[in-house]
């Protein structure tokens, strides 16, 4: 197996960025408690005007007047990397988020289908990029070591395990990512690189350091299983944006809907599925208003869906100033692209049947599309049922005297006061050994207004009319 | 000269003609089944492609007689034909007499608001060779919605609804009214029918 990790050094910074319409401004990360304001992260034209992380906010003022400053958000640092895991979910089907900052996806599986490492390295280099993301990516025979290898160095490949424990070997282990704080005590107490410390006597060393820095040598180097959490995407989508300020027009919200749109389509297309419903929900200091989006097919397209989201949203009046922006899609159908033979003379947007089905018990309820069979008894309300499905035969029906084509669920009163008989009667005595006795003499009936009635009347009567089916 | 002019424009164009002279018009419709009415009709059957009307004084007057035929020769053909929230539980015994596969027939089952999302569904998917519904509350817009869903599926659809509509526009390519003659038997009379002027003399079904 082959691990690329992608380190994302700077994810809640970037979480932010990618939503902003010019993320060239000064921009800090502020943590901290209330008394003591800090900067969490701060980006790059405000590092160059010398702001710094872990700088008091008072002291930032005073270097840069000027700067946007937005709260950080731990949770939305993980949801980020939630959200890259589905990316990367694209390229591997094997992909874990389970260290802090960084991804591993495992790529060997992969060398078939999108070409040699170089080519997916770009491909991922690319897409991070489209997505706003800095990142740096490094490969390696091991996931531990590939995440080691993206710190040191971005674009750092290798293939064999002799030439990955040869480079681990020079490894200072201040950078080795060892558990807790043990690089640095190791670091003070002289063992530079990793040669060395696996140089040391094993027992004395896990006596000394305990059981976990042992376990993560053999896992770097490959002599121990390492067990990854691995990433299964959801089967729906849920994305927020929280704007940070009060938005009361359209033309604000454009651009983070661009985003949240483009990311939906992301996540569609690793599923390889498509949305006909979703909800535009945007988020008011009380209460929130949803737009609702519905499609007459399953798609996936960003620029088509952001128009037709766009269009829905510039239609509602926003009463509230909108502080926050949520995007959910509860079904995700499958995508079909719009393909089109040459020579194929039937619509475009052709739909075969399973398909159609499939949609329509989506919004209608899951047993709304049915068949009608017909059923041996010879009681109307048992004649037929209902067939859910292909699988089922459709047995033909024994023959009968004719039967109205439209059978009322229950039998009513038949309201007109001279119906004409038309033929009858045709007695009907069944059901004694169910429980459900029916005794009835059925007739054909014309009523004032033309229409043909399938009526019964009680045995021997002419009268009391109980209307049971139209002759349409 | 100039008026001249325009008014050979408009017959060129179709939007006008001689009455009493039966214009040419490709028979190109989808046969109904009954002779008499595919005489009657200017395409000579249902007109593909669109929306078809059936104005009803009551359910059970004979709408399903006039449609029967054709359904069953499509089902047979293994095409299937969706008809959507019908107002009574189609006898499938009754159906299959008449010669519906009913294996093709799909039943579907809605409120009267998705029922008209699922006719259109249906009508522009070009799953299914015929549509049938029941868009109670249809108005204008929905019926042109459901006939140009009908032209983009290359479907039949058949629109029944009461006959107090008959007095409203509709973008339903035929039209077609049940009524008494004076005999009271119901027979149906063309209202609009695309191509041509309606006939003036209607159509009595075969009594059952």
């Amino acid at each position: 197996m082959l691990w690329a990790c992608v380190l994302l050094p700077q994810l809640a910074l970037d979480a932010v960025l990618r939503r902003l319409p010019q993320p060239e401004a000064p921009l800090a990360l502020i943590g901290g408690s209330a008394q003591l304001r800090t900067l969490h992260a701060v980006n790059l034209s405000a590092a160059q005007a010398g702001l710094r992380a872990g700088m008091r906010l008072t002291a930032a003022h005073a270097l840069l007047p000027e700067f946007a400053m937005v709260e950080h958000d731990p949770q939305a640092e993980s949801r980020m990397q939630r959200f890259l895991a589905s990316w990367a979910y694209r390229h591997s089907s094997l992909v874990s988020a389970q260290w802090p900052g960084c991804l591993v996806l495992e790529v060997r599986a992969s060398f078939r289908l999108l070409g040699p490492w170089p080519r997916i390295e770009a491909r991922l280099r690319e897409e991070l990029g489209g997505l706003g993301f800095q990142h740096r990516i490094a490969m390696a025979p091991t996931p531990r070591a590939a995440h080691v290898f993206a710190g040191l160095r971005d674009g750092l490949a290798v293939m064999q395990a002799e030439a990955m424990a040869d480079l681990l070997d020079r490894v200072p282990v201040r950078r080795a990512r060892l558990p807790d704080d043990n690089g640095e005590r190791l670091h003070r107490m002289g063992i530079r690189d990793l040669r060395t410390l696996r140089g040391l006597p094993r027992d004395s060393l896990r006596r000394r350091f305990g059981l976990p820095v042992l376990e993560y040598l053999d896992r770097l180097y490959g002599l121990a299983d390492d067990p990854l959490a691995c990433y299964a995407p959801p089967d729906h989508f849920d994305a927020r944006i929280e704007l940070g300020y009060e938005v009361e027009s359209h033309m604000a919200l454009l651009f983070p809907l661009r985003r949240l749109i483009g990311d939906l389509c992301t996540y569609l297309s690793i599923r390889d599925g498509g949305v006909q419903r979703f909800v535009l929900r945007l988020e008011h200091e009380q209460g929130h208003t949803d737009v609702e989006v519905g499609l007459l097919a399953a798609e996936r397209e960003p620029a088509m869906l952001f128009e037709l989201t766009r269009n829905r949203l510039e239609r509602v009046q926003i009463e509230h100033p909108v502080i926050g922006m949520r995007l959910l899609a509860r079904e995700l159908p499958p995508f079909v692209p719009a393909a089109r033979d040459l020579f194929d003379t039937r619509p475009q947007q052709q739909l075969p049947w399973p398909q159609l089905r499939e949609r329509l018990r989506a919004r209608l309820g899951d047993d709304a599309v049915h068949r009608v069979a017909p059923a041996g008894d010879p009681r109307p309300e048992r004649a037929w049922r209902r067939v859910l499905g292909d699988g089922a035969c459709i047995p033909v029906a024994p023959v009968r005297p004719p039967r109205p084509a439209w059978l009322l669920p229950q039998p009513v009163p038949l309201r007109d006061p001279h119906p004409r008989i038309v033929s009858g009667p045709e007695r009907l005595e069944s059901g004694w050994w169910d429980g459900d006795d029916a005794r009835r003499d059925y007739y054909v009936l014309e009523t004032s207004q033309g229409q043909r009635a399938w009526a019964f009347a009680p045995p021997g009567e002419q009268g009391g009319w109980m209307l049971h089916g139209w002759f349409a | 000269m100039g008026a001249v002019v325009a008014l050979d424009t408009l017959l060129a164009a179709r939007t006008l003609w001689h009455a009493g002279r039966s214009t040419a018009i490709a028979a190109d419709g989808e046969s109904t089944g009954h002779d008499a009415l595919d005489a009657l009709l200017p395409q000579g059957g249902w007109p593909r492609r669109s929306l078809t009307e059936l104005l009803l004084p009551a359910d059970g007057v004979g709408e399903l007689a006039l449609l029967l035929p054709t359904l069953a020769r499509m089902t047979q053909a293994g095409s299937a034909v969706a008809v959507i929230a019908p107002p009574y539980i189609p006898y499938a015994t009754a159906w299959q007499v008449a010669g519906v596969d009913l294996s093709r027939l799909e039943i579907i089952d809605a409120t009267p608001r998705d029922a008209l999302w699922a006719f259109e569904q249906c009508l522009r998917s070009g799953a299914c060779a015929a549509v049938l519904g029941w868009p109670v509350h249809a108005d204008g817009p929905a019926l042109r919605r459901l006939q140009v869903a009908a032209d983009s599926g290359e479907c039949l659809g058949f629109a029944v609804r009461d006959r107090r509509h008959a007095a409203n526009p509709s973008a339903a390519a035929l039209r077609l009214e049940a009524v008494s003659d004076p005999r009271g038997d119901t027979v149906w009379q063309v209202r609009k029918c695309r191509g041509g002027p309606a006939p003036a003399h209607p159509f009595a079904l075969a009594t059952h």
